[in-house]
């Protein structure tokens, strides 16, 4: 591999593992600071990738159709959280799972309905389908640049929104007592509701940036959904930082796993096994620490 | 005592009422009991961990696939497989499996111990999927059902529906037998212990990791036993076999039925069978009817079915 491709890579690597940490993030701020796990937000995911490209063949833009996608998904994301996940609050986790569970089925099942089960491509917005040559015979795609910055930023916004306004302050609060801050008068009903919408919109939103890279098809849901429960258990839960952290490393070892031939003992074991080196890593973070990188002892 | 004596006497006449079943219904409902069965296999061996142990497992299903997988890949292509030695090596096969996953799934807890079984079950799910090691995507055929022979003697041919029904409502009702041995032994009085407080457990010396571990093993192996059941039946593995559908499914049976109570789970099979039968015939889109019955059933029925019957002394020894 000369260094032009690896570079390209990394880039790759780069943003996969950017757009799993919008996912992975809400994921992990449900978990941290609701208690909630949430099987259904992977079907976020397809909800907004499939939304991306329904929706640019309505408007004819890529741009309104995630303008009004992001609106949509928060309504769906809000009405859910008052509808159903409020109720769970005090549940045990198997309660959690088992009623996720049954919106997954519900969500890829209208999805269906509604979309059908063809695979569908969404077209790089005009301004965006350039791209940059590298070489004589290497180019890189502006979108996916685009695709690393637009997450990138999203980063920095959470972190000031978590850490540096009045309602991020009420957000660490409720997650390490609830009880304490709503008796100084803090609604954490609402606390958690737009703490689930903000979760519900990242990820609806990664599935429609990724919708002309990834193409959008069914299942696409769950397979991000598995993959960002690892990206948080490398990282610990209910760390934001470490959803990054894990998210980029997935991200790397993922693409690479694609890439890279190895042989031992006349056996092709990557890319053949590409799609389990994720797996293997989390295995190794387990036996290191079980509590994740940037988790707390458990 | 009188309970396990009426608990006994019930059993009995559902296991007579089982057992005549092939000589009342035709093909197609002795096929479907078997399915049943299987699944009571299944769904039972998920209870000992997640309605006993407390360890909520969304990986279950790695088990069940993986000893499907042994069988297919130890039968020769056209000709029937010894039953015993397929058998001893699929149970050894997912007792194996289960020990090296519990030893690193049972580093975590809670939350962590949900999403780490289910990427793990995911892991195995590639493992079959991505490679050709049994036929990739498609799966892989059992042209030919094992046969079991008893120095020479053969006692019973899997190739008759009914004498297959028969073998697997045996195993149903030999697991059944052991498990309640097993919950009724010092060991499974440790176990709803470790569920119910594992710090204080821990306290009083146990080490509860091993517990923790034996019980997973346990668990996988007959979750194994369901698997190679089921392949045999279906004459086909495929790596769908291993995924998480399977797993959560599982794990619905259990909550429907009744958790911690061995035969809410098994319940929770038939009905969750029959369900997807009726669900399959009013539509193609039978996965939203489904998916809104899961719903329904973790906001409104937490202690399943069972509980409904048996009320209040349910919520007594249930969930601690």
């Amino acid at each position: 591999m000369d260094l032009g491709t690896f570079l390209i890579q990394v880039l790759n690597g780069v943003q996969y593992g950017l757009l799993l940490f919008l996912v992975a993030s809400g994921l992990t701020l449900v978990f941290g600071i609701m208690g909630i796990i949430n099987l259904a937000h992977g079907s976020f995911y397809m909800i907004g990738a499939y939304l991306a490209w329904s929706l640019s063949q309505h408007f004819g833009s890529l741009w309104l159709a995630i303008l009004a996608g992001v609106v949509l998904t928060v309504l769906i994301g809000v009405a859910l959280e008052w509808l159903l996940i409020n109720k769970l609050y005090h549940r045990d986790h198997l309660y959690q799972v088992l009623l996720t569970y049954g919106l997954i089925l519900v969500f890829e099942e209208l999805r269906s309905v509604i979309w059908g089960n063809d695979v569908h491509g969404v077209a790089v917005p005009e301004w965006l389908a350039a791209s940059i040559r590298l070489t004589d015979t290497l180019a890189y795609p502006v979108y996916r640049l685009w695709i690393s910055a637009v997450c990138l930023v999203l980063a920095v916004l959470m972190y000031l929104l978590i850490q540096r306004t009045r309602l991020g302050m009420m957000i660490r609060a409720g997650a390490s007592n609830r009880e304490m801050v709503q008796s100084l008068g803090i609604n954490i009903q609402l606390v958690y509701r737009l703490v689930f919408a903000l979760g519900v919109a990242l990820a609806a939103f990664a599935g429609m940036i990724a919708a002309p890279v990834s193409s959008v098809f069914p299942g696409m849901g769950n397979q991000v959904l598995i993959i960002c429960f690892v990206v948080v258990v490398i990282g610990g839960i209910g760390s934001v930082k470490g959803a990054m952290a894990g998210a980029i490393l997935i991200g790397l070892v993922d693409t690479f796993g694609k890439i890279v031939q190895v042989e031992i003992a006349g056996f092709r074991v990557l890319p053949e096994l590409a799609g389990m080196t994720v797996y293997l890593l989390m295995a190794a973070v387990l036996l290191w620490r079980p509590e994740g990188i940037f988790g707390r002892r458990l | 005592m009188a309970g396990a004596r009426v608990r006994l006497a019930v059993l009995g006449v559902l296991a007579l009422a089982l057992a005549a079943l092939p000589f009342l219904a035709d093909k197609f409902y002795v096929q479907l009991a078997t399915k049943i069965l299987i699944l009571a296999i299944f769904a039972m061996s998920l209870d000992l961990l997640v309605g006993y142990t407390g360890l909520v497992s969304l990986g279950h299903a790695a088990f069940f696939g993986f000893a499907g997988y042994l069988l297919a890949l130890v039968s020769p292509q056209y000709e029937a497989a010894n039953l015993w030695t397929s058998l001893a090596i699929a149970l050894a096969g997912s007792a194996v499996l289960a020990l090296v996953i519990g030893a690193l799934v049972l580093r975590t807890s809670g939350i962590y111990f949900i999403m780490v079984t289910l990427a793990f079950g995911e892991m195995l799910f590639h493992l079959f999927h991505d490679t050709s090691i049994a036929g990739g995507s498609d799966g892989i055929y059992v042209y030919v059902r094992p046969v079991g022979t008893i120095f020479g003697w053969q006692p019973f041919d899997f190739e008759d529906f009914t004498h297959f029904y028969l073998v697997v409502l045996v195993a149903a009702l030999g697991v059944y037998a052991l498990l309640r041995m097993v919950l009724a032994s010092p060991f499974g009085r440790v176990i709803v212990g470790i569920r119910v407080n594992e710090h204080r457990m821990r306290s009083l010396g146990y080490h509860t990791f091993r517990y923790k571990l034996v019980c997973f093993v346990l668990a996988g192996t007959l979750a194994g036993l369901a698997g190679y059941l089921a392949a045999v039946q279906f004459g086909v593995v495929n790596p769908d076999m291993l995924g998480f559908h399977v797993s959560a499914s599982a794990l619905m049976m259990l909550i429907l039925g009744g958790m911690g109570t061995l035969v809410g789970p098994a319940i929770g099979a038939a009905v969750m069978m029959t369900l997807e039968l009726l669900f399959q015939k009013i539509t193609d889109h039978w996965l939203l009817p489904m998916g809104v019955f899961i719903v329904l059933v973790a906001l409104l029925l937490p202690r399943g079915l069972v509980g409904l019957v048996t009320g209040a002394r349910a919520k007594d020894d249930s969930r601690g």
